[in-house]
């Protein structure tokens, strides 16, 4: 948590000066085409990734669907690889990162003690890039021959030699969707170099913008390797190269390579900004300062670079040389101990602490707890000779839905719950909340925590079938699968009554115990905060 | 320090990103219909929804970059606020850095793994004996695994007189900046002029490599890994220097018409430090592609 309380406030910046200029807030539909303000593209880019987040779940409910009974019966093989594959890539591009790049623009202005982000209009470009990417995503669904059906990884061959023509709209999605996030990650990293309010030094800096730097740095770094990698596959598929053919002197192995190391990097990101948001939550709601919270600074840049060095164990049974294999089983888990340390400082915080279980809490206890099984079963899979077992099995997806649905998932909805009320001025419906919260809990781990089980049995991923002694357990999951689909509907519901400003008003701290700039502003929080800045002492 | 901090320039709505946003979609959607219809012979509006969006794009950055241009002559713009773009401008470069990287790696990957692995090397004897019995690894790979064949193209000749041309063309873009810095008009116009120059032979001399490899060496894109990663880092770098040329004709522009302060001229810095990377790319490109 920030150590930055004592905040002076130049007389004319938070409260007459704001005042005023909320009377010109932009009316109609150009304010969110046209806006370079940071909280409405904020806005714009949560609503985006919840809107997303159920067409994902949607092509989920497909999926387990066709999998509750063993056999074909709803959809057929091609259409089910089509929905594994883009419930994927919308869960990660299109849900997951721009959830997390609308919590940054909403908060690291608000949490640093500037006036916008350091590029409002470059920002505006960055959201609105999105919503036609994904266009350009679904639409290749409706293609001739199917839209993409080799998987999020798309790993060559299945997606050069295999795949259909819509193959070349999916490379431009991601081109486009990859200019977004670098131009969101830029003005991230620019933001928290550049406008930090006066005595913002950076061990004062709260840890969300601290995960947050780190987290943009990652994604300048691993996200043009991304679009090298869709680019050989365009050129692989239509142009007649072969980096991905062993004929032309090429290797399939090599597309995984480049892959991953993409896409290691790539699942820190969509992590990083959780421990961020649980940095925040716990202390709060311990009232009690984050244990830690060097450790916690020094643990984030760690696993950020480690990021770097550990792709291939995605690749244990792919063909590498045994040193290979033995560097990357110990560099993964390596990994461990800065997570380890993430995780002992927040059960330290909340030790001998006044706890109390308000929404945000609850979902970030649940986090802690989740993502830790989510962790070790990571664990389990960096290791190398049992993973030659695990590789490619259900076990696998119980892992990554662990850290990604009760890690970063569930901390998004914690933010959302903790920081709602300084967006809107009103307290959300916490009986709704807390419903919310309970059958997400209950479903989530009915629909993940079997997975494991079948997944050790041998059952393998992405196939629309299985043998009958899986039938018991993927009925149990699919049940869970739309209990949790089901659940998100209270969310929706929640969220509509807090856009349209129900209940009760809320103090500028909002939380007793909260600290940090964000709780210094009133609330609803502005228009305009921070024109000139805050001095941080 | 702490009056730095008073005025950031935080701009009114602009119409310019959703229409970049728009240009980007149909540049994507043209593009990639573009491939599926050259590539399989079909007929289709993709070419002319990417031109429609290419137009668009340079409708957009001609707007919003007026726009800035207005607001810096206006005096609107902090230290602060050029300190944004020239780090925005430096997180750039290292993305590019980035996107080369991917393309360098693969051509690390196939001249020290896979091609050696497919040659039997390491304990891949069998994948030689089975798949490939006629295979030898060697690099350049002018004979493929598969049996396509092609030539060397040598680092002598206009590879190494077209790194002679860019390592001149930053040497000249730098007394440029200098000449702009000590508010030498002239050596800033006509150094820069000659950086262009140079840089438009740089793209025809490149060109005539490309007809040279084609029509005399049988190089090609689809030649196996030696003529996809030459074509691909070679082509990559020179749509770079393309950008790079435009952007310094348009700063070119600008300085004739008396923009730019020796204290106040981001959009200079950021076209010459674009350039200085471009260059820099090369001379590995230089090393890794055509000598080593």
């Amino acid at each position: 948590m920030s150590k930055a309380t004592d905040v002076m406030t130049p007389d004319d910046a938070a409260h007459g000066h704001d005042e005023h200029h909320d009377h010109h807030i932009p009316k109609g539909i150009t304010r969110w085409l046209f806006t370079t303000n940071h909280k409405d593209i904020g806005t714009l880019y949560l609503w985006f990734a919840f809107i997303m987040f159920l067409v994902g779940g949607a092509m989920a409910m497909v999926i387990r669907a066709e999998l509750f009974q063993p056999g074909l019966q709803i959809v057929d093989p091609n259409f089910f690889n089509q929905m594994t594959t883009v419930h994927g890539l919308i869960m990660v591009f299109g849900a997951v990162m721009p959830a997390f790049t609308g919590l940054a623009n909403w908060l690291v202005p608000m949490m640093i003690g500037a006036p916008d982000m350091a590029l409002p209009r470059m920002n505006n470009w960055s959201f609105w890039i999105l919503p036609f990417a994904f266009l350009i995503l679904l639409s290749s669904l409706f293609v001739e021959g199917g839209g993409p059906a080799f998987g999020w990884t798309f790993y060559a061959p299945l997606s050069t030699t295999y795949s259909g023509d819509s193959t070349a709209l999916f490379v431009f999605s991601v081109h486009i969707m990859g200019i977004s996030s670098i131009m969101g990650a830029i003005n991230v990293i620019v933001t928290i170099f550049n406008m930090r309010a006066p005595g913002m030094t950076w061990m004062k800096m709260p840890l969300f913008v601290w995960t947050w730097l780190i987290t943009a740095f990652l994604l300048i770094a691993v996200m043009p390797v991304l679009a090298g990698a869709v680019t050989m596959v365009l050129t692989d598929k239509f142009f007649g190269t072969s980096f991905f053919d062993a004929a032309g002197g090429g290797d399939p192995v090599m597309f995984q390579h480049i892959f991953w190391f993409f896409g290691h990097p790539e699942v820190y990101i969509m992590i990083l900004p959780a421990f961020g948001i649980i940095s925040h939550i716990v202390p709060t709601f311990a009232r009690k300062r984050l244990f830690g919270y060097a450790s916690m600074v020094y643990a984030t840049a760690s696993i950020a670079l480690l990021s770097f060095i550990v792709w291939a164990h995605h690749m244990f049974t792919t063909g590498m040389p045994l040193f290979a294999e033995m560097f990357f089983m110990f560099a993964t888990m390596l990994i461990s101990v800065p997570t380890g340390v993430k995780v002992f400082n927040w059960v330290a915080t909340m030790w001998r602490g006044s706890l109390s279980f308000e929404v945000p809490m609850l979902f970030a206890i649940a986090f802690i707890v989740l993502f830790t099984i989510g962790g070790l079963s990571g664990l389990m899979l960096a290791i190398t000779p049992v993973d030659f077992q695990y590789h490619d099995t259900y076990f696998v997806v119980a892992h990554f839905h662990y850290v990604l649905v009760t890690g970063a998932i569930f901390s998004i909805m914690a933010a959302v719950y903790y920081w709602l009320p300084k967006w809107t001025g009103k307290m959300f419906d916490v009986t709704l909340a807390k419903w919310h919260f309970w059958c997400s809990l209950i479903s989530v781990n009915l629909l993940f925590f079997p997975m494991h089980f079948v997944g050790l049995a041998g059952m393998p991923r992405r196939i629309p079938d299985y043998s009958l002694q899986f039938a018991d357990f993927n009925q149990w999951i699919s049940i869970g699968g739309f209990a949790f689909g089901l659940s998100q509907f209270i969310f929706l519901a929640l969220l509509i009554k807090a856009c349209k400003k129900e209940g009760e008003p809320v103090s500028d701290q909002v939380w007793e115990g909260a600290e940090g700039l964000e709780w210094e502003i009133p609330s609803p929080a502005p228009y305009h905060t921070f024109e000139t800045p805050p001095v941080v002492k | 320090m702490q009056q730095e901090y008073e005025k950031y320039y935080v701009p009114a709505q602009s119409p310019w990103p959703i229409v970049g946003a728009v240009a980007l979609f149909l540049i994507a959607v043209g593009a990639g219909n573009f491939v599926i219809e050259s590539t399989q012979g079909e007929e289709g509006y993709g070419g002319i929804v990417l031109t429609v969006g290419i137009i668009t794009l340079l409708v957009m950055l001609f707007g919003w970059f007026k726009n800035q241009i207005d607001e810096s002559m206006s005096g609107l713009y902090s230290d602060q606020l050029g300190r944004s773009y020239r780090q925005g401008m430096s997180w750039f470069i290292f993305s590019e850095v980035m996107f080369f990287a991917a393309f360098f790696g693969a051509l690390f990957y196939a001249r020290f793994i896979s091609v050696p692995w497919l040659g039997g090397a390491s304990n891949n004897a069998m994948t030689n004996e089975v798949l490939w019995p006629a295979f030898e690894a060697m690099w350049p790979l002018v004979t493929t695994p598969g049996g396509t064949t092609t030539q060397q193209m040598s680092a002598a000749g206009l590879p190494t007189i077209n790194t002679i041309i860019l390592l001149i063309s930053s040497v000249t873009l730098h007394f440029a900046h200098v000449g702009l810095e000590q508010n030498k008009r002239k050596q800033l116009t006509t150094m820069l002029g000659a950086t262009i120059l140079l840089g438009v032979i740089f793209l025809f001399l490149q060109v005539e490599e490309y007809i040279h490899a084609y029509q005399e060496l049988g190089l090609m894109l689809d030649s196996g890994i030696y003529g996809n990663t030459f074509f691909m880092l070679t082509g990559f770098h020179g749509m770079h220097v393309t950008l790079g040329t435009i952007i310094l004709v348009v700063l070119f522009l600008r300085v004739i018409k008396g923009h730019f302060t020796p204290d106040n001229h981001f959009a200079f810095q950021a076209g010459s430090w674009y350039w200085h990377f471009v260059d820099v790319v090369w001379v590995m490109l230089f090393l890794f592609v055509y000598v080593l």
